[in-house]
């Protein structure tokens, strides 16, 4: 299979979240950078099926400075076959889409994985719409990914169960944990081939973006937490109930 | 103009979800002064449509086409667009639910709007219109500015509440046209698991981590969640040993819950779970560790072991709902 991963280069989960310049822009200083969660499932994914099926290419893409490299670095010593950076800041959900819809168009994939949000931004949206810029279906939310001769047979997941989709090829799925449960690790040989694998740099077409970031903020602080003995928990169901009103 | 707001049934009836969006919907549209049409796929019942001008929306439209039976991407988006168009909508509001973030972006595209997801609270301005967003995976909020003529928003649950405000309601219907080409991807089945509460939507919930030592100790779990009305859910962990299904991890990776109530029982509190709870209401801590991180989250705590303090609750809540 042909394959598109598109990845988000964003901060480790670990990450503790502080913002500058006013709280305009996350603070990266000592921040660990890595391959979005579930865009690293997507790209296991992608590695397993075409091991199963046996050739395909799978290529990795990215909207982002060049600060993004090392990221798509690592997605190609995990065993991506070739990487593209559109060489732009990441602004908003819709430019991005475009970005890498102008960017793909003509090359003929059988597929296109994304995750299906950033944990940085959280848009839950570049996957979509970047289908909708192709004109291609888009599978939300896919938690497997088989492949059946020429078709596709998906689960998503629906609010209160599951859903079980087919599809014809060229289609589009965002995907989440399940897609494959624990991402690969790049290996020694990997890492020595990554080095040599072709990483293009191709330049933004004019987009304008419709959103623009103001400010962030941080969760107001907690009080602090009221303890109970373990042998009062009366008294914890009391304060539920009377203080709190849950139950 | 007007705002739409895009209501699902469930087996013919609104949920509660349905009536905070619809509440959202409607306060957005007496600050812009327009109305509150409710967009709905299917047929449903008058009185059920009805319910929707309690909370301010002064129009529904049905939109009925057979090949709605089937949910794609696309045919739903067709749809939306279609309505969103001979309305003249100028803000749209969705649930952040897994319909919402399926359709939205893909309505946006069409429309050429301006979309903020997983939203948390009312605009805090209309000129310009900005909205405030769930960003860094909970641990942070985006205030975002919406640029385009055409406005969407999809709300997170839980995070506006019910407002009442009975208007009456004119009901139309409204026939899409679904080309066969948005069904290049079908559904083929469809497995709901009935009379659960999907933990995203769940107003209490019971959590359990590492440190109930097996997926076989959960009796209890699900025994203090059963006599509250509450879910199961579980820490990363959990899901990843299998002790409990994937659906019910919580977590920065796995799903974001906003409660009322989150029990968390033998779960430490690692910085990525914190992030897919810090929406809920409480927070009750149970854990044996008094240095785990979750009891600087939680509202409530107990330091002691789950094994002797869940049976306790249990017994305590029984208490309650018998009295």
């Amino acid at each position: 299979m042909k394959i598109l991963v598109c990845i988000s280069h964003v901060p480790d989960t670990t990450s503790r979240i502080c913002f500058v310049e006013d709280n305009k822009k996350f603070d990266s200083t000592d921040i660990q950078y890595i391959i979005n969660p579930y865009d690293e499932l997507g790209l296991t994914r992608a590695l397993q099926l075409n091991e199963q099926l046996g050739g395909g290419t799978i290529t990795v893409i990215n909207v982002g400075t060049k600060a993004s490299e090392p990221t798509l670095r690592k997605a190609l010593a995990i065993g991506a076959s070739d990487a593209i950076r559109i060489d732009a800041e990441a602004t908003d959900g819709i430019f991005v889409a475009k970005q890498i819809a102008e960017a793909v168009k003509d090359s003929a994939y059988d597929f296109i994985i994304t995750g299906k949000e950033s944990i940085d931004y959280n848009g839950t949206q570049v996957g979509e719409m970047l289908a909708a810029f192709l004109d291609i279906p888009s599978i939300s939310s896919v938690s497997e990914l088989k492949i059946e001769g020429k078709k596709a047979i998906l689960t998503r997941e629906i609010d209160g169960g599951k859903e079980i989709v087919e599809s014809n090829m060229p289609f589009l799925v965002t995907g989440q944990k399940g897609i494959a449960l624990e991402p690969r690790i790049p290996s020694m040989r990997g890492i020595m081939q990554a080095r040599r694998k072709k990483l293009v740099v191709v330049k933004p077409v004019d987009f304008q973006q419709n959103t623009e970031l103001i400010v962030h903020e941080l969760p107001p602080a907690k009080a602090a937490c009221k303890l109970v003995a373990p042998d009062q928990v009366d008294e914890l169901v009391r304060l539920l109930h009377e203080e709190a009103k849950v139950i | 103009m007007s705002v739409l707001v895009f209501v699902e049934s469930r087996e013919g009836k609104f949920k509660k979800a349905i009536f905070e969006l619809v509440s959202y919907a409607n306060h957005i549209a007496q600050n812009l002064n327009i109305s509150t049409t409710a967009v709905t796929i299917g047929k449903t019942d008058d009185a059920e449509l009805d319910k929707l001008g309690n909370y301010g929306a002064s129009k529904t439209i049905s939109i009925l086409n057979d090949k709605l039976n089937d949910f794609t991407a696309q045919a739903y988006t067709s749809a939306i667009t279609q309505v969103a168009k001979a309305e003249n909508a100028s803000v749209i509001i969705f649930s952040n639910n897994y319909t919402g973030i399926a359709v939205a972006p893909r309505v946006t595209v069409k429309l050429n709007g301006a979309l903020a997801a997983a939203v948390v609270a009312a605009p805090q301005s209309y000129e310009p219109f900005i909205v405030r967003k769930k960003a860094y995976s909970g641990k942070a909020f985006a205030d975002v500015q919406l640029n385009s003529e055409v406005k969407l928003i999809t709300l997170n649950i839980n995070s506006f509440g019910l407002v009442e405000n009975a208007v009456s309601v004119t009901k139309e219907n409204f026939e899409a046209e679904i080309n066969d080409t948005d069904y290049q991807s079908k559904p083929i089945e469809r497995k709901v698991a009935s009379g659960k509460v999907p933990i995203t939507e769940a107003e209490l919930l019971v959590s359990g981590g590492r440190g109930m030592k097996g997926g076989e100790n959960w009796g209890m779990l699900e025994e203090l969640a059963e006599l509250l009305g509450a879910s199961t859910a579980c820490s990363k962990p959990v899901a990843d040993i299998e002790w409990r299904p994937h659906e019910e991890h919580v977590g920065q990776t796995g799903k974001t819950v906003a409660p009322n109530l989150y029990i968390a029982i033998g779960i430490s509190g690692a910085i990525q779970h914190l992030a897919g709870i810090n929406a809920s209401k409480f927070i009750v801590a149970i854990n044996n560790d008094p240095e785990a991180p979750i009891f600087e989250a939680a509202d409530y705590g107990i330091v002691g072991d789950a094994f002797d303090v869940v049976p306790k609750l249990v017994e305590s809540v029984r208490k309650l709902k018998n009295s």
